[in-house]
């Protein structure tokens, strides 16, 4: 049976894993790839390495990470962090990532997945989106990692890049990111049961049971959250043998 | 590519075998599909250098060769053409191993884009058609993630338990046969794994396999007879 997947986040800045509350605060934890070997030992299904450095060297510094990380890590990866063309991406599965995560780039120009949806597959384009639920109750899409809305519905977007090609959907909750108070069980559902394509739910996974709600209810394929694995408030083996007993599939 | 680059590649090789630091030369074919670089590395951190070519030469005379791959068939397939890759992977007489869309390529035909592939096995590829009650249930297309694989045979998978888990990421599948050897569930029960003569393949990814994935390549590379 198909599992569902647990997956650790590394932000990463300067080569070093950051994590922020409410895309805020950025605080050290620790270097990447040993974080995500570590991860990998313990049972993570996928990691995910975002880069939110902001310099000219950027391309190199992740390339070289990108590298290196492959070379330690015996499980797939998504990257992700100011990609916008085809040669961007091709530099970074030369490198050894798995799948690519667009975010910006491909709201300001949906041709961007199609394109990389043409060249490389569906199977290694994912879209992240950043969601905010507003005060009318919908759910709208923001950029630059989370600072500007856009006044375009969520689901909306959501569909038009699944059938640009899009081979997975990684959804943030603002409202729910950092906050450890639950993930967003709402859209995620909404998202999971009208589109054909797996959601990563992300934002908010504070609890074990946090978890079990979002696969259940939430209908999520696959669960994304950063400090509680590298606070260790939580740790994968537990995580997962906790819904293996709720019944939820697992890899154990 | 570069014929000082080809020169030195083959002197590489020659100078690898002849000194005995490696006595199993790997091959890792070359062209236009993804994930070839994943399997590079794989290899490396079980302790096993491989070079990845398309140059035919290298090819035939490697020990074990590998067929990996994502991407779509059809494209494959006229690259694979285009190169007389087609033949001789089909004539290959050492053990070879194809992975995804490599063995996919392998078979008979693929429903992605009518696709007459290399028939090596007899089997044809399908594409995923779950009922309106299975997506309502949660069964997407492609598969992506872990799943298990089981009913395993040959020395492929020596060492390996029944129901172990590995990473697919695929929207096309081979129908059980004579030629399976592994088993997975998804939508139905299809073959993970086919077989015949030195020919192998698997559908998931053992290169992303975690500790799974790579015994089944140590076995590939030093436990499966050329």
């Amino acid at each position: 049976m198909l599992t569902k997947r647990i997956i650790p986040c590394l932000d990463i800045r300067d080569g070093r894993t950051v994590k922020g509350v409410n895309f805020e605060n950025i605080r050290d934890a620790g270097d990447p790839v040993e974080l995500g070997a570590l991860y990998a030992q313990q049972g993570a299904d996928e990691l995910v390495f975002l880069d939110i450095t902001a310099t000219i060297e950027k391309r190199k510094t992740l390339r070289e990470l990108v590298n290196r990380i492959a070379h330690h890590i015996n499980i797939p990866f998504t990257v992700g962090g100011g990609i916008s063309s085809v040669d961007d991406v091709s530099l970074l599965l030369q490198n050894g990532a798995d799948k690519i995560s667009v975010n910006t780039s491909a709201f300001k120009r949906p041709e961007l997945v199609k394109e990389l949806a043409r060249e490389f597959g569906s199977q290694c384009v994912v879209l992240a989106i950043d969601t905010k639920q507003e005060e009318d109750g919908e759910w709208y899409v923001y950029l630059n990692g989370g600072r500007i809305p856009t006044g375009r519905k969520t689901e909306e977007w959501a569909k038009e890049a699944v059938g640009l090609g899009a081979g997975e959907i990684l959804l943030t909750s603002m409202n729910h990111d950092g906050t450890k108070k639950g993930f967003a069980i709402d859209i995620t559902k909404k998202l999971s049961i009208s589109l054909p394509v797996p959601i990563i739910a992300s934002g908010g996974g504070g609890t074990m049971e946090h978890f079990a709600e979002i696969f259940g209810a939430g209908h999520a394929d696959a669960a994304l959250a950063a400090s509680i694995f590298h606070f260790k408030e939580i740790a994968i083996p537990e995580l997962k043998g906790y819904l293996q007993g709720k019944n939820i599939p697992v890899r154990v | 590519m570069d014929l000082l680059f080809k020169v030195f590649l083959k002197c590489l090789l020659k100078g690898l075998y002849f000194n005995g630091i490696t006595s199993m030369r790997v091959v890792i074919i070359k062209y236009n599909a993804g994930n070839i670089q994943s399997v590079l590395y794989a290899l490396e951190r079980i302790g096993i250098q491989a070079i990845v070519t398309d140059d035919h030469e290298l090819i035939c005379s490697a020990d074990k060769v590998i067929f990996p791959g994502v991407g779509e068939a059809s494209t494959a397939m006229r690259y694979l053409e285009e190169r007389n890759l087609d033949t001789l992977i089909r004539d290959l007489k050492q053990p070879v191993l194809g992975i995804c869309l490599g063995m996919q390529l392998m078979c008979r035909s693929s429903e992605e884009n009518d696709t007459e592939c290399l028939g090596i096995f007899g089997t044809e590829v399908k594409k995923f058609a779950p009922s309106a009650v299975q997506v309502a249930g949660g069964l997407k297309v492609p598969q992506i993630g872990w799943n298990t694989i089981y009913d395993l045979r040959t020395d492929l998978f020596k060492g390996i338990n029944d129901q172990s888990y590995c990473y697919f990421v695929h929207g096309y599948y081979a129908a059980l046969g004579e030629h399976t050897i592994a088993t997975t569930d998804y939508v139905h029960p299809y073959s993970s794994g086919l077989h015949k003569a030195n020919f192998y393949g698997v559908q998931f990814h053992p290169e992303k396999s975690a500790a799974v994935g790579e015994r089944i390549l140590t076995n590939f590379c030093q436990g499966i007879d050329g």
